[in-house]
């Protein structure tokens, strides 16, 4: 079972497509198979966290099969502490994007949850792929389904908004990422393999020409950046929160270019990546301040979630330049509070669009009598979302921000605390402008009357993802456990390359960088 | 001791079944149904991708006091042309407007094309080459103007017919020059012969010439300019033909004359190649991104992807050949069909023609929709599909010979191509507006070519070692003969 775990949890989204595309488009046929499928996508990945060994340092339930002998691609998957919940993560919204589909998609639901199941495939192969170019297939492959499924369900079709977003997106994800592809082929050139392990030994055995693996590692950089995105890189993600499907918004940003900046910059070229790193602790700061900032003066709901997701991942990528084990713990366990949080709000600000037909949060008001169901787990999430404690959101920043007072820099801790306070502004503004203010705007107030409450499906999905909120915040050890060992392992060779914790002051950008190692 | 008749089997069988063709058009009555003519043709084209086949399992040797040569190489681009026609036979017989003068004729040119572009890849002697794709491309320049009733058929015929004599002439006066050089027209002689050759202008004159004549053929920048509006004008299966079939032979041609007839001017062509290479993509993905008909987007595209496959002469060794070898399959696959489902989505009488028109196609048929998109990605190059590993050997060979730049500059042009076929994959994932034609019906031959294009696109995708196999033998046996 061990031995084939991954390939199922591979294959089961990709039959489940088979099936939808096979079976006629009657009623909500295709969404129950993809539900169902979902699900068991769901328990088939929890086989993971209960059969994984924490004190086993490397990857487990490997697999590795030859898929072509040349160029040399392999089959190779497997996890470890640090792709291990993500993939369960991909898992846990695989239904809940489904559920936050039912009422919204009505026509075409067969095209819709083919391509989300094709999707979920395309996310986990990220994960789990250890061979460079099978990586890269499944990086460009989850492109298409948000893509395609934007611009066929966007919300405003009419206009060519979504449309828009969708070629936006796609553009900038796939131009940044054909510098990748020239950068893996010269390491193939060089190397004569694509195997991850295999690339990680010949860059620290350092017989790679220098200049050129300096650029290589910045095409790795740049392409991942881009898919966070690091802010700079982000022009995409507002256009593409306001247009696309809940469904397909909820898993476009984060995890995996984090993923990816850890496994494919941090990981691979620890000695570059370090030299990078002061300036992407610099855009990570100012990015949480910028984030929280522009979500400060929104006024619609799907920009205040796009730039408050902007912030939120900022923070991850702070703690991951930081080079410390408790900021680079903090950044994967925030990359999942990330997920999880994001999910709760896109379903939930999801009702409240497909029922008002508005995102303007002015027209709403006094929602919390009319929607208590809705309103309550709103405020649960939000506040998580700005990190109160006992709650997720608390333990990963609380990770970074020590990591990053501790190890790093004072000042740049300084702002990027000052980007929670300015989080915890925007959210409880959205809570009151929402649920508690009187009545809503004069003019516009229909709004508030028409908005329904959660349905039960709804409901439960959304408590479901609540309770985990709180049991990552009450039980933080039970998840970063699996994490640390691998994490150690990183920091351990990082430190070993000369990779140590990025010590350095706000003013010292560039005069570090410039000299490489502090 | 293979007889003579055996290494030109297929071009005997594809005659004989064009004028089997012809014959049975002039046998039917004028008002009969003109559909069975083309299964006939299919037919023969099959025979004819068998009898290839069955000529690869030949010991490798020339015919015709060595003017026709057959071996792997010669298999290999064989088969590729041969299942192209077929596929393009197959296309038209649903998507001919009915009571169309002419049908029969139209399948008998498709398969007396078929017989140059195959006789193409074989020859070895210059003048059979010019006879070969003299063949092929007065077939082609008939067929482009099939629809003669239109505007822009007779256009695109004419400017075909024009443009493309006088490519065919650069080349003949290309093979006159280097006869006039070496006193010989054998392209293997030609390489022995050429330290020897009388004056060496003459020599890079002659060089040039051909090239001309060939890179029009392939329609690489900056030759290019016919491609749109010829593209335009014909109809849609029969540009589903011209924009594979004939190109492949040209490639074909092209490693013929590149490796077996001038190896020892390698440092001369290199550079050129390069700057033809960066030029044909760069030029074909510029223009395509302001198109607004469809036709000539891709008839833009198709340019640069002329560019993306002389990237691999970059490579050294035989890497080439094979890289070029698997590009053409995998780029006929997908331009079939594309090609085909636009045939399809339009209806006989093409009532689509810009993007906007192929607007709602996915919401109305998800299975032609569905597979519109399969071609997009396989044409942007999106891994598991066949468009990738094309492009991934062509510029993975093109770096292995320190080609690192033309290797970026090629996979931002791929970028920049992304912006286009996404705009048609938008185009048709997104919601109708306003009235557009209905999507035409499948017929079981249009079926049986969108599917195997389709396959195709997805083997060469998930699992293209076979196909890479066949390649790379065809490459090492070219090279063992030619011997560079």
């Amino acid at each position: 079972m061990d031995g084939m775990i991954l390939s199922l949890i591979l294959v089961v989204p990709l039959a489940g497509m088979v099936a939808i595309l096979l079976l006629p488009d009657r009623g909500k046929l295709p969404a129950w198979i993809a539900l169902l499928d979902s699900l068991l996508t769901f328990v088939c990945t929890l086989h993971l966290p209960a059969h994984f060994h924490n004190q086993q340092a490397g990857f487990q339930f490997e697999e590795n099969l030859p898929w072509l002998s040349r160029p040399a691609i392999h089959f190779h998957v497997g996890v470890d502490g640090l792709s291990l919940w993500l993939v369960v993560l991909v898992g846990l919204l695989a239904p809940v994007g489904v559920v936050a589909s039912w009422r919204a998609v009505q026509k075409n639901s067969k095209v819709f949850y083919a391509m989300y199941l094709l999707q979920q495939t395309a996310m986990v192969g990220v994960f789990v792929s250890l061979d460079l170019m099978l990586y890269y297939g499944f990086w460009e492959l989850s492109l298409i389904p948000i893509a395609v499924l934007t611009a066929m369900f966007g919300r405003n079709l009419g206009d060519g908004a979504a449309g828009k977003a969708a070629l936006r997106f796609f553009l900038y994800t796939f131009l940044a990422s054909a510098p990748l592809l020239v950068a893996l082929l010269w390491l193939y050139a060089h190397t004569g393999s694509f195997d991850y392990a295999t690339l990680q030994a010949a860059v620290a055995s350092g017989t790679l020409p220098g200049w050129q693996l300096g650029w290589v590692s910045v095409a790795f950089l740049i392409a991942f950046a881009v898919k966070v995105p690091v802010l700079g890189l982000h022009g995409w993600l507002p256009d593409l929160f306001s247009e696309a499907p809940v469904a397909i918004a909820m898993i476009a940003a984060g995890k995996l270019g984090l993923y990816s900046l850890i496994r494919f910059h941090v990981e691979l070229f620890p000695a570059l990546a370090h030299r990078a790193a002061p300036w992407m602790i610099a855009l990570a700061a100012i990015g949480i301040l910028y984030g929280a900032m522009l979500a400060l003066v929104q006024k619609e709901f799907w920009k205040l979630l796009a730039y408050a997701t902007i912030g939120s991942l900022s923070f991850c990528t702070l703690g991951i330049y930081g080079f410390t084990a408790a900021g680079m713990s903090g950044a994967v366990l925030q990359t999942v509070n990330e997920g999880v949080i994001g999910a709760a709000l896109f379903l939930m600000f999801g009702v409240l669009y497909e029922s008002a037909r508005t995102s303007r949060m002015a027209d709403f008001g006094g929602l919390a009598r009319q929607t208590p169901r809705l309103a309550t787990l709103f405020t649960i999430a939000g506040l998580a979302l700005i990190g109160l404690p006992l709650l997720n959101g608390f333990v990963g920043e609380f990770l970074v921000l020590s990591g990053t007072f501790v190890g790093v820099s004072r000042s740049w801790a300084a702002i990027a605390a000052l980007g929670v306070i300015l989080s915890a502004a925007y959210m409880l503004g959205a809570i009151q402008k929402i649920f508690l203010a009187d009545g809503g705007d004069q003019q516009n107030g229909q709004a508030g009357r028409v908005a329904r409450d959660l349905t039960g499906m709804e409901t439960v999905t959304v408590a479901v993802l609540a309770v985990l909120m709180l049991a990552i915040g009450v039980q933080p050890t039970v998840w970063t456990e699996a994490m640390e060992s691998a994490l150690q392992t990183v920091t351990h060779s990082m430190h070993a390359q000369g990779a140590t914790p990025v010590r350095m002051e706000s003013g010292t950008v560039i005069a570090s960088s410039m000299g490489g190692r502090q | 001791m293979t007889p003579d008749l055996f290494r030109i089997l297929p071009e005997v069988i594809l005659t004989l079944s064009g004028v089997l063709v012809m014959l049975a058009d002039a046998a039917l009555e004028p008002r009969a149904d003109r559909r069975p003519l083309g299964w006939l043709a299919a037919l023969g084209v099959t025979v004819a991708l068998g009898a290839s086949l069955w000529q690869g399992s030949l010991p490798a040797g020339t015919a015709f006091y060595g003017s026709v040569q057959t071996d792997a190489f010669s298999t290999f681009f064989h088969v590729l042309i041969c299942g192209i026609v077929l596929a393009a036979i197959l296309l038209s017989i649903d998507a001919l407007p009915e009571g169309q003068h002419h049908r029969g004729e139209y399948f008998a040119l498709m398969v007396f094309g078929a017989v140059g572009m195959c006789l193409l890849t074989s020859a070895v002697e210059l003048l059979v080459v010019f006879i070969a794709l003299e063949i092929s491309s007065i077939s082609t320049y008939v067929l482009a103007g099939y629809r003669k009733d239109t505007e822009k058929g007779p256009e695109s015929a004419m400017k075909y017919f024009l443009l493309g004599s006088f490519a065919t002439a650069f080349l003949l006066y290309g093979i006159a020059m280097i006869f006039g050089a070496t006193g010989t027209t054998q392209i293997p002689e030609i390489a022995t012969l050429l330290p020897a050759a009388r004056s060496h202008t003459l020599v890079l004159l002659a060089f040039a010439l051909m090239m001309v004549g060939v890179l029009f053929k392939v329609s690489a920048a900056p030759f290019h300019v016919w491609t749109p509006d010829v593209y335009e004008g014909a109809p849609t299966p029969v540009v589903a033909l011209m924009s594979t079939a004939p190109k492949v032979a040209a490639f074909a041609l092209l490693v013929r004359l590149l490796y077996g007839a001038f190896p020892l001017l390698h440092a001369l062509w290199m550079p050129l190649l390069w700057i033809v290479a960066i030029l044909s993509m760069t030029v074909g993905n510029l223009a395509a991104l302001r198109q607004q008909n469809a036709k000539r987007m891709l008839a833009y595209s198709s340019i640069a992807h002329a560019g993306y496959l002389l990237a691999a002469l970059a490579g050294s060794g035989t890497e080439p050949i094979a890289a070029i070898a698997f590009y053409t399959a995998a780029y006929a696959a997908m331009n079939v069909g594309i090609f085909g489902l636009m045939s399809l989505v339009a209806g006989t009488s093409e009532r689509r023609s810009t993007i906007a028109d192929y607007r709602g196609v996915l919401a109305e048929s998800p299975l032609a929709g569905g597979l519109m998109l399969l071609f997009l990605i396989s044409l942007i190059g999106i891994p598991f599909t066949g468009g990738f590993f094309a492009k991934f050997y062509s510029f993975s060979t093109a770096m292995q010979g320190g080609a690192t730049w033309l290797a970026l500059i090629g996979l931002l042009n791929s970028g920049i191509a992304a912006a286009y076929y996404l705009r048609f994959a938008m185009a048709v994932a997104q919601p109708k507006n306003g009235k557009t034609a209905p999507v035409g019906r499948w017929g079981v031959a249009t079926v049986v070519a969108i599917f195997a294009a389709g396959g195709a696109t997805l083997v060469l995708g998930i699992a293209p070692g076979w196909v890479l196999h066949a390649a790379s033998t065809a490459a090492q046996s070219f090279a063992s003969i030619t011997g560079f």
